[in-house]
C-alpha cells in the first residue's frame, strides 16, 4: 500500500489520478467486508441458531415437537389467517391502484396516505384499537354481546388485527407502478372490443403481475409472522387462538426450549421460502425489463 | 370466460371462508367444554390437572369434555375476560384480579365464600433461587442489598405474582425496623437499585435468572422456584427460605355471566371443586404448589420447608387498601422506585 503511494506521488500529476483508484479499492474492500460481517452476525448466526436448538435433541424430538396437536393447530391457524388477510389485500391493493392511477377525486391524497397508516402505527396500537372497538366495553361491544359474536379473543378478532397490519403491501407496490404505465393499453383494447373483464385480465393485470405477485409475497410474510397486533386479540388459547408466533413463546415460556425453536424453525422456513421466490421474481422481472428495452430500442 | 370469472371471485369468497372454517370447530364444539384463563405460571399445573378432570368427569357422568386454558399473565388475563374473553372459570394470581372481574359484573361480589378457604385450593410463597453454592452468601432480605448483589425479580406493575414479592420485602422490613414505615420504604428502594431489569412477567423473570444467567439471585414464588430447579437439571440452583415471606394466594372463580349465558355452570364449578379433591392436591403438590389437604400436605413436607408467613389480609388489610398503597400511581412501589434511580 505504501509503496503504491509512493509510486503514484512519484508519477506525479499523472498519478495523481491513479490514486484515487487505489485508496477506493481499499475503501471498498472494507466495506464489503462490513457488510458481510454485518449480514453474518446479524442475520446468519441467528437463523443458524433457530436450526441447531430445534435439532438440539435430534430428529426425533424435532419431528414430535411439530407433531404437537397444538403446533399443528398454530399452524393451520396461521394459514387460515393468512388465507383471509393475503387475498383480501390483494383485491383492495388492485382496486385502490387502480382509482388512484386513473381517476382524479377529493380524497385521493387522503386514501394514499392512509394505506400507509398501518406502517406507522405500532401493532400493539392496532391490536388495542380493536378491543376498544369490539370489546364487551367497546363502542360496539353491547351489540356484539347481545347476538353472541365473538370477535375479540377469538379468531375473527386476529384475521382483523392481521388484516389491518398487512393492508399497506400490495397497494404499496401497485399504486406507483399504475400510475407510470399509463392507460394507453387498456383504451386501445376497449377499442378494439374488448370487454371489461378481457382488458382487466389480458391486458392490465399481465402489466401488474410481477409487481403484484412481489407485493403479494410481502404482505404473505407480514400475515404469517405478526405478533404485536395479533397477540393483544388473541384468546391465547393453544390449539384454539394462538398463530405460529404466539405458540413459539407459549412453548419457550413452558420451558420447551427445544419445541420453541422447532416452531420457530417452521417459521424461518417459510421465510426462506419467500426470499428465493422474491429474489427468483427480481431476476425474472429483470430478464422481462431488459427485454422490454430492448424491443423499445428496435 | 367461466373461468376467469371463477378465478376472480375467489380472492373474495376466500377471506369468507377462512375464518369460518377456522371457528368451526370451536362452535361445533360449545357446551361440553370449558375455557379457564389461568395465570402463566400455573400453566402446567393446569395441564396436568385439565388432563386428571377430563378422566373423571367422563368416568363420572359419561360425557366427554375438554378443558382449555387461556394463558398470560394474571392481570392481562383479567383484563381479557373484561373485555369478552369467554372464560368460564378464572385461576388467577391475586384476589384483586378476580375483584376487578368482579367489579365489570362478570362474577358475583360473593365469590370468596363460593368455595372453601376463600376460593384459594393451594397456596404458596415467596424464596429466593440462588446459584449452585450459594456463591453470594444470601441467606435472608438484608443480604439482598450487600453491594455487588444483583436481584432479578418482575416488574409488579404488569406481573401480579410478583407483587408478593414486593409486599414480602416490605413485610420484612416493617418488623426488623419496629414497624417504622419510613425506614421500610428505604428498604424497598435500596433493593430496587440492585435490580438491573424489570421483566414483564413471573416467568420472564425466571427465564432471565434461569436462561440467561442473569443476576445472583431471583425473588420468586416457591412453584415457580422449584420448576426452574427441576427444569433445569441437578445441581445447578438452590433455594434459600428467608426470614420472614408472605403468604401466596391464588384465587379460582366461576364466570357467572359466562356460565349463565354457555350454561356450563355445572362443569365449571365441578372443575373448581374437584381441584380440593385428593387427587387434585396431589397433583397440586406434585406441581410444587402447597396443597390445602392436612395428608397431602403431611405426605410432602420435605418438599415445602415451614417459614413464617404474614397474609396479604393480616398485614396489609387486603389486596384493594395493598393495591392503593403499593401499587397505584404514585404509591410506594412508584416512590421506591424513584428513589432507586
Amino acid at each position: 500500500m505504501a509503496a503504491d503511494a509512493a509510486a503514484a506521488l512519484a508519477a506525479g500529476p499523472m498519478g495523481a489520478r491513479l490514486r484515487a483508484p487505489v485508496r477506493t479499492r481499499g475503501a471498498r474492500r472494507v466495506l464489503i467486508f462490513v457488510a458481510f460481517a454485518f449480514v453474518t452476525v446479524f442475520l446468519v448466526l441467528p437463523l443458524g441458531v433457530i436450526f441447531a436448538e430445534a435439532f438440539s435433541l435430534g430428529a426425533r424430538a424435532y419431528v414430535a415437537a411439530l407433531a404437537d396437536p397444538d403446533v399443528r393447530a398454530a399452524l393451520w391457524l396461521t394459514a387460515g389467517i393468512a388465507l383471509a388477510a393475503v387475498p383480501l389485500n390483494t383485491v383492495f391493493g388492485l382496486i385502490a391502484s387502480w382509482c388512484l392511477a386513473r381517476f382524479r377525486f377529493r380524497g385521493r391524497g387522503a386514501i394514499v396516505t392512509l394505506t400507509e397508516l398501518p406502517l406507522s402505527i405500532s401493532p400493539v396500537v392496532a391490536g388495542l384499537l380493536l378491543v376498544l372497538l369490539f370489546g364487551r366495553g367497546g363502542l360496539l361491544g353491547a351489540f356484539l354481546e347481545a347476538h353472541g359474536i365473538h370477535i375479540i379473543f377469538a379468531v375473527p378478532g386476529m384475521a382483523l388485527a392481521t388484516i389491518f397490519v398487512t393492508v399497506p403491501y400490495v397497494a404499496r407496490e401497485l399504486i406507483p407502478l399504475v400510475e407510470a404505465q399509463g392507460s394507453e393499453e387498456e383504451e386501445a383494447a376497449i377499442t378494439l372490443g374488448a370487454s371489461g373483464w378481457q382488458t382487466f385480465f389480458r391486458v392490465s393485470l399481465p402489466k401488474l403481475r410481477w409487481g403484484l405477485l412481489y407485493g403479494v409475497l410481502l404482505c404473505n410474510a407480514r400475515a404469517i409472522g405478526e405478533f404485536g397486533a395479533v397477540s393483544v386479540v388473541s384468546g391465547a388459547v393453544p390449539g384454539q387462538t394462538n398463530t405460529l408466533p404466539l405458540e413459539i413463546q407459549a412453548l419457550y415460556d413452558g420451558y420447551r426450549v427445544q419445541g420453541a425453536f422447532a416452531a420457530a424453525s417452521l417459521l424461518a422456513g417459510l421465510a426462506i421460502v419467500t426470499l428465493l421466490l422474491k429474489a427468483a421474481l427480481e431476476w425474472r422481472h429483470r430478464d422481462e425489463l431488459s427485454a422490454a428495452r430492448r424491443a423499445r430500442a428496435e | 370466460m367461466k373461468r376467469r370469472t371463477l378465478l376472480a371471485t375467489a380472492p373474495i369468497l376466500g377471506p369468507a371462508l377462512a375464518p369460518a372454517i377456522v371457528s368451526f370447530r370451536s362452535l361445533a364444539a360449545a357446551p361440553s367444554d370449558l375455557l379457564n384463563a389461568s395465570y402463566s405460571a400455573t400453566v402446567e399445573l393446569f395441564r396436568a390437572y385439565n388432563a386428571l378432570f377430563e378422566e373423571s368427569w367422563r368416568a363420572k357422568t359419561g360425557t366427554p369434555v375438554t378443558i382449555h386454558d387461556s394463558n398470560g399473565g394474571s392481570g392481562a388475563e383479567a383484563r381479557a375476560v373484561i373485555e369478552g374473553l369467554p372464560a368460564d372459570v378464572v385461576t388467577l394470581a391475586l384476589a384483586f384480579d378476580v375483584d376487578e372481574i368482579a367489579r365489570a359484573g362478570l362474577i358475583a361480589p360473593d365469590w370468596r365464600s363460593r368455595l372453601p378457604d376463600g376460593g384459594v385450593p393451594f397456596t404458596s410463597t415467596i424464596v429466593f433461587l440462588v446459584r449452585q453454592g450459594n456463591p453470594k452468601e444470601i441467606r435472608d432480605w438484608p443480604d439482598l442489598v450487600r453491594p455487588g448483589v444483583q436481584v432479578v425479580t418482575p416488574n409488579p406493575k404488569t406481573s401480579g405474582g410478583a407483587r408478593y414479592n414486593i409486599l414480602a420485602a416490605y413485610a420484612w422490613a416493617l418488623k426488623a425496623n419496629g414497624g417504622d414505615a419510613e425506614k421500610a420504604r428505604a428498604y424497598l428502594g435500596a433493593l430496587l437499585r440492585h435490580v438491573p431489569v424489570l421483566d414483564a412477567s413471573a416467568r420472564n423473570a425466571t427465564l432471565s435468572f434461569v436462561q440467561r444467567g442473569l443476576g445472583d439471585v431471583l425473588i420468586a414464588w416457591e412453584s415457580e422456584a422449584l420448576l426452574a430447579i427441576a427444569e433445569a437439571g441437578k445441581k445447578r440452583f438452590e433455594l434459600v427460605m428467608p426470614s420472614l415471606s408472605i403468604r401466596a394466594e391464588p384465587p379460582v372463580a366461576v364466570v357467572d355471566k359466562v356460565v349463565d349465558r354457555r350454561g356450563t355452570r355445572a362443569l365449571a364449578e365441578a372443575y373448581l371443586g374437584t381441584l380440593y379433591g385428593p387427587e387434585a392436591q396431589e397433583l397440586i403438590a406434585n406441581n410444587y404448589y402447597r396443597p390445602r389437604l392436612a395428608a397431602v400436605a403431611r405426605k410432602y413436607a420435605a418438599r415445602f420447608k415451614p417459614v413464617p408467613m404474614v397474609s396479604v389480609d393480616e398485614a396489609f388489610g387486603g389486596w384493594d387498601a395493598a393495591q392503593k398503597m403499593f401499587f397505584a400511581d404514585g404509591g410506594i412501589f412508584d416512590q421506591a422506585s424513584v428513589q432507586s434511580q
